[in-house]
């Protein structure tokens, strides 16, 4: 009896959740559609693989920046709307450095670390690509990762500390000023505008001819899915095998059980600004390295599509923003199958909204993980 | 007479009633502008746009934040897609009312069929926006209305939207060149033909002109205070409607949904439908705002409708307070006369009175001379237009922060209307807050 079995489970789950079901029938029809466009010619191979890397590039930083977004979330219980501009804040400390490593004695010091900016550099001449200067690249990551946990911390300990007792709205509310007192203190210091990085004919790539088309995958790409992926694996292994990390997840389940277990939660909390803030600097480096440009919008214009990943997996959840991450970034690149180039943020935005409407606990159900 | 009574008189002079705290504030900053007007070296007709731009921006920031009060304020809800609503308002007027022959065709409708017709989507979309509000906590709803200000936003900015033909009828929200609105009503009082650019004046502009002219104040100056003046009344119904709203028992209800929703649901009263009502109205209101703002200049584009504006808009409400809307209007003057407009003030009065040299390349440069006790470098930086433009936004970002932390209860201190008709939380003859 066990497909009667099944079958009455699928019937109840149809009957809870209708909207649910009418979303997986539409995926299902989308995914016959892109199979019928192959078959059809309307679709050629190539340019699916090419979106599906894309979408994983996209999911991938956006993800990673997630994580952190999710840490705060969690512990904190606050929706951190200075997690872009802390990103974009690291993503300039740790460019500031690569460029001073780079051009060190061949350059001029002001415009090195202006980033170009109202100086003339020329970035082909600099040449700073992942194999032409690998050492900068390190030490820059390393920078903005660790320039992002500090000024996470000292903005925790200016802002956010004498607020520990308030609500999740005053805290949102604060961190939008946050927001605005970073952003614009880079415009103010170091002038807008977006300024070039790398050096496009530095960079190796390589060229795929298959299916209908080339397909071209750089190093920058290559470097940024693999310390992605690293960089989440690094975190879950953190949060599973350490006592930080045992202590998070007690936090993120019940503060106060966790304060009477004797865990210290103002040092739980510091070190999760740490982690989160490193984290999110060093996604806004990668992010700045595989675009190739660097603007004062980066984390701000990502920022929501973080909050669409992070809802999608589940607020809380650093699983949830991984997994989240990658389906907002996939989706959203496939489905310019279907809609025109200016209206991938409204479907990502769209599905966000439908799934907080549907699911608010997320992709995942719920499990909040730290 | 010792300065602290006289601080001591005028604050009960004003404690009185509301309306002379209103009158208090505007005299206080019309005078604050007044003083400065010389000192950047305006003359009689440049003072006099002066006060006209702070009027006129303080009677829309105005309305808006007494809209976005009746939201937060009063039911707790969190909108952070005011904007959004604002440009559904003004795109949807534009739409019906605007020459079919202009950029972002129209329908070339009256104008007041327009306004209507942009109030009604304003209060439609509302109430789609406000259903999430019906489920969802605080912070989850603050991303929606964010998310769905920027979805509004993304697609009035597509290219797919510039032109559509339906029907044989081509209209379009111009996309990203923006869009031309109906030109300005009020030019109708003055002009023979309001809608030519050089119109002859009628009677009352024939009247009206030339004695302004006698103090040498333009044209184009005593059409915009006309305007600002009839905003101010536009602003003054509204607030008598949302203070007819709030003492209501409607507006009680709300009240009671903002202390606690559970309470008010047990004494039987349905909340949710409360919510959609009390959202559809505030955003009618956020996009009438954003209809007499835009009508101003005749024009509209996306990029009035970043989600800046909305913060904005809430850091005038927290400036005033959330929950009073004596504060709301105090807090929207305040936020355009010192927060929004004062910084460009100071930099006109800065250029105007010190002879500013040659601007420094970069901050460090300008931060090297004042190390060497020259702060001019730095003072030539800090005053061009992108560079103050930067500071401005960066003290709106520690204004909110500082309010939030030290006086979330706003600049007047506790306002916030109670729910009850009676104060209960006091308990003798000094009478309750207000």
């Amino acid at each position: 009896m066990a497909t009667g079995e099944s079958g009455q489970r699928v019937g109840r789950a149809v009957r809870e959740n209708p909207l649910l079901v009418v979303l997986v029938v539409l995926a299902v029809v989308l995914a016959g559609d892109i199979v019928r466009k192959l078959l059809g010619g309307g679709l050629v191979v190539n340019d699916l693989v090419s979106l599906l890397w894309n979408g994983t590039i996209l999911g991938l930083s956006v993800g990673l920046a997630g994580v952190g977004l999710a840490m705060t979330y969690s512990i904190l219980r606050f929706a951190n709307f200075a997690h872009g501009d802390l990103m974009t804040s690291g993503a300039f400390a740790g460019w500031i450095a690569t460029f001073l490593v780079a051009g060190f004695g061949q350059f001029a010091f002001d415009a090195l670390a202006h980033l170009g900016g109202p100086f003339a550099l020329n970035t082909n001449d600099l040449g700073v690509s992942v194999t032409n200067t690998p050492l900068a690249i390190v030490l820059g990551l390393v920078v903005a990762a660790v320039f992002a946990a500090l000024l996470a911390l000292v903005l925790d300990r200016i802002v956010f500390k004498p607020m520990r007792d308030e609500g999740g709205i005053a805290l949102l509310i604060a961190s939008v000023g946050v927001a605005l007192v970073l952003r614009y203190l880079i415009v103010f210091t170091l002038q807008a505008g977006r300024r070039g990085l790398t050096a496009g004919q530095k960079t190796p790539s390589i060229r795929l001819t298959f299916g209908g088309g080339t397909f071209t995958v750089n190093a920058h790409e290559v470097t940024l899915v693999v310390l992605a992926a690293g960089l989440m694996l690094g975190t879950h292994l953190l949060l599973k095998y350490t006592k930080l990390g045992k202590a998070m997840r007690a936090m993120a389940d019940n503060e106060d059980l966790a304060r009477v277990t004797g865990i210290p939660t103002e040092r739980v909390v510091r070190a999760t600004w740490l982690l989160g803030g490193g984290l999110t600097g060093a996604a806004g480096y990668l992010v700045a390295l595989e675009q190739g440009t660097i603007t004062t919008t980066l984390g701000w214009s990502l920022l929501l599509l973080i909050f669409a990943a992070v809802i999608l997996g589940g607020i809380g959840s650093i699983y949830g923003a991984m997994l989240g991450g990658l389906v907002i970034g996939i989706s959203s690149r496939l489905s310019l199958v279907w809609l025109p180039e200016s209206f991938i943020l409204v479907g990502a935005f769209s599905v966000m909204i439908v799934m907080l409407l549907l699911r608010p606990s997320g992709l995942l159900g719920g499990v909040t993980t730290a | 007479m010792s300065a602290s009574s006289i601080s001591g008189r005028v604050r009960a002079w004003a404690g009185v009633s509301d309306a002379r705290l209103l009158l208090l504030v505007a005299l206080g900053l019309y005078v604050l502008f007044l003083v400065a007007a010389p000192l950047q070296g305006y003359d009689l007709n440049g003072t006099f746009n002066s006060l006209r731009r702070i009027t006129f921006l303080s009677a829309l920031y105005g309305i808006l934040v007494l809209a976005l009060n009746l939201q937060w304020g009063y039911a707790g809800l969190f909108n952070i897609g005011v904007a959004g609503f604002m440009a559904v308002g003004v795109y949807t007027m534009g739409i019906l009312s605007s020459a079919p022959t202009s950029t972002g065709a129209g329908l070339g409708l009256p104008l007041p069929v327009g306004i209507v017709g942009g109030l009604l989507a304003a209060t439609l979309v509302g109430v789609l926006a406000s259903l999430p509000a019906l489920r969802l906590r605080g912070d989850y709803l603050a991303i929606v209305t964010l998310a769905a200000g920027e979805i509004i936003r993304l697609t009035i900015r597509s290219p797919v939207f510039q032109e559509v033909t339906v029907g044989g009828v081509t209209i379009g929200t111009g996309g990203p060149q923006g869009m031309q609105l109906p030109e300005n009503p009020i030019r109708i009082l003055f002009y023979e033909e309001p809608a030519a650019f050089a119109s002859d004046p009628n009677a009352i502009g024939k009247a009206v002109f030339p004695f302004f002219e006698g103090f040498g104040i333009e044209d184009t100056v005593v059409v915009g205070w006309a305007y600002a003046l009839v905003l101010i009344l536009i602003l003054g119904l509204v607030y008598w409607l949302l203070v007819r709203v709030g003492n209501s028992p409607f507006g009680r209800v709300l009240k009671a949904i903002r202390e606690d929703e559970l309470v008010a649901s047990s004494l039987g009263k349905d909340t949710r439908w409360f919510k959609v009502k009390v959202f559809a109205l505030g955003c009618a209101l956020m996009g009438l705002g954003a209809i007499l703002w835009r009508l101003s200049g005749g024009y509209t584009s996306s990029s009035s409708y970043m989600p800046i504006q909305t913060f904005y808009v809430f850091i005038a409400l927290i400036i005033g307070g959330a929950g009073s809307n004596t504060g709301s209007v105090v807090g929207g003057a305040v936020f355009v006369a010192l927060l929004f407009e004062g910084p460009l003030v100071i930099r006109r009065l800065i250029s105007n009175l010190f002879e500013i040299g040659q601007v420094p390349r970069t901050f460090f440069d300008a931060l090297g001379s004042l190390a060497g006790l020259d702060p001019g470098p730095l003072l030539a930086y800090v005053v061009t237009d992108v560079n103050i433009s930067a500071l401005r936004l960066v003290l709106l970002g520690v204004v909110l922060v500082y309010l939030i932390q030290r006086r979330p209860q706003g600049l007047l201190g506790h306002r916030k209307e109670v729910a009850s008709s009676v104060d209960l939380s006091e308990r003798s003859g000094t009478g309750g807050e207000k």
